[in-house]
């Protein structure tokens, strides 16, 4: 990418990718069996999505999709309405987010200070009812926006396929082994996924959803009944598994309490998913090095029932 | 007289993820003297919905809300919320879970 000047856009991406050693001790692993945390709060944004974000954005300034007076509209419960808007304060363009009502108090505290605009959708309908107001929003009024859609927009993917993926093969130099991202958009899996298989085809993609298509698990999608992700491409997957919504709290709890890692729910899911493939590789007498993705910081998650309440047995 | 709280007098709204529970209604009528006893009544009519909302011991599952006219009931008397004939409840995920 080219042209890049705005502050908050070069601070992002190139975030800290480290062993968790102490949770590897605490679940029995080998010492040849380990699994590393790439943190993706660090970001400016505060999550991953600040890639995917810049990436729409900047080939949007390219093209002239942006900048010449439109609107950036997307639906967004979550990290990537937060990353448009941290975007849009920076290189001056109005934001539009359409979200459930039932996203957090912080959510929508955080683009109002961004300054983006909220149009709300029906908390019943979920985020797959955001996506269908926003399409709606975007056919009633096309000149009026530049419409960013985050699971459809192939720089989603190019994002990771040029950012995520040649960190982690950097920062491991070389010798990851397994990839552990858990699903929601899918560009994180799909595009870093990619990368790492032409980096070396014997990598295996482990993908993690939630059980149920009723969770918890903010920014994951259950992709059987929910909406799939034009940008999803299941060639790129080799290990699908899920992870309920207590055991995502409960395993983020347990990081925060064990390695000093203050992660958001989803963190959870993916460690279940490295838990589970680095149990399969010590049962089975092999190494591994498994990186998994942890999408956002615990603090946007206060107001929810994640950090309070029922205590994890440990 | 009539018992009132076996009448289904109580608008229930179901949020996209349960609605397969429902047969696709996404606002149905039920019963219940309490938001508990709603629960339970929901369950006789679509079975597995229950587990769902609640931990086994009836505790309405920390990463779903629960209001009642507009009042979450966390906020208040939890699964032993009463409730009158007319009363509108909506389950609603605590998180909209997207991106």
């Amino acid at each position: 990418m080219t042209g890049i000047t705005a502050a908050a856009a070069l601070a992002i991406g190139i975030t800290p990718l480290a062993r968790l050693r102490r949770l590897g001790q605490r679940h029995n692993l080998p010492d040849d069996v380990q699994m590393w945390l790439k943190m993706e709060w660090a970001n400016p944004g505060g999550s991953v999505k600040d890639r995917p974000a810049l990436a729409i954005v900047q080939a949007a300034l390219e093209s002239g999709d942006l900048g010449s007076g439109k609107t950036l509209i997307d639906s967004s419960s979550g990290n990537t309405g937060l990353s448009y808007a941290m975007l849009g304060a920076a290189y001056g363009f109005p934001v539009t987010i359409v979200l459930p009502g039932s996203a957090s108090a912080e959510r929508k505290q955080i683009l109002r200070v961004y300054g983006a605009k909220l149009i709300e959708s029906d908390a019943l309908e979920g985020s797959d009812g955001a996506i269908r107001l926003v399409r709606q929003l975007v056919a009633e009024s096309p000149d009026r926006y530049f419409f960013a859609d985050q699971y459809g927009n192939p720089n989603n993917v190019l994002a990771h396929f040029e950012g995520t993926g040649p960190e982690i093969w950097r920062q491991t130099a070389g010798k990851v082994t397994h990839f552990v991202a858990s699903l929601g958009t899918t560009g994180t899996m799909i595009g870093t996924g990619r990368y790492l298989k032409i980096a070396n085809p014997a990598i295996q993609t482990v993908a993690v959803q939630p059980t149920d298509a009723f969770h918890g698990i903010e920014g994951l999608k259950h992709l059987p009944t929910a909406i799939v992700p034009p940008i999803y491409d299941e060639t790129v997957v080799d290990v699908h598994l899920t992870c309920d919504t207590d055991r995502a709290y409960d395993l983020t709890r347990e990081l925060a309490a064990v390695e000093g890692l203050f992660a958001g729910t989803s963190t959870g899911a993916a460690l279940s998913g490295a838990l589970a493939t680095a149990r399969s590789l010590a049962d089975g007498g092999q190494s591994g090095l498994i990186v998994a993705i942890a999408p956002d910081g615990g603090s946007k998650y206060l107001s929810t029932g994640l950090w309070s309440g029922y205590e994890p047995d440990m | 007289m009539a018992d009132a709280v076996s009448t289904a007098n109580i608008v229930v709204l179901i949020p996209a993820p349960l609605r397969r529970f429902t047969n696709g209604e996404a606002k149905i009528s039920s019963s219940g003297a309490t938001v508990g006893e709603l629960i339970d009544t929901l369950e006789a009519s679509y079975p597995g919905i229950r587990d769902r909302i609640c931990e086994a011991d009836g505790r309405i599952r920390r990463f779903v809300n629960v209001f009642v006219n507009g009042a979450n009931v966390r906020s208040g008397d939890g699964a032993a919320t009463t409730l009158k004939a007319g009363d509108e409840v909506g389950i609603v995920p605590a998180m909209a879970g997207g991106c």
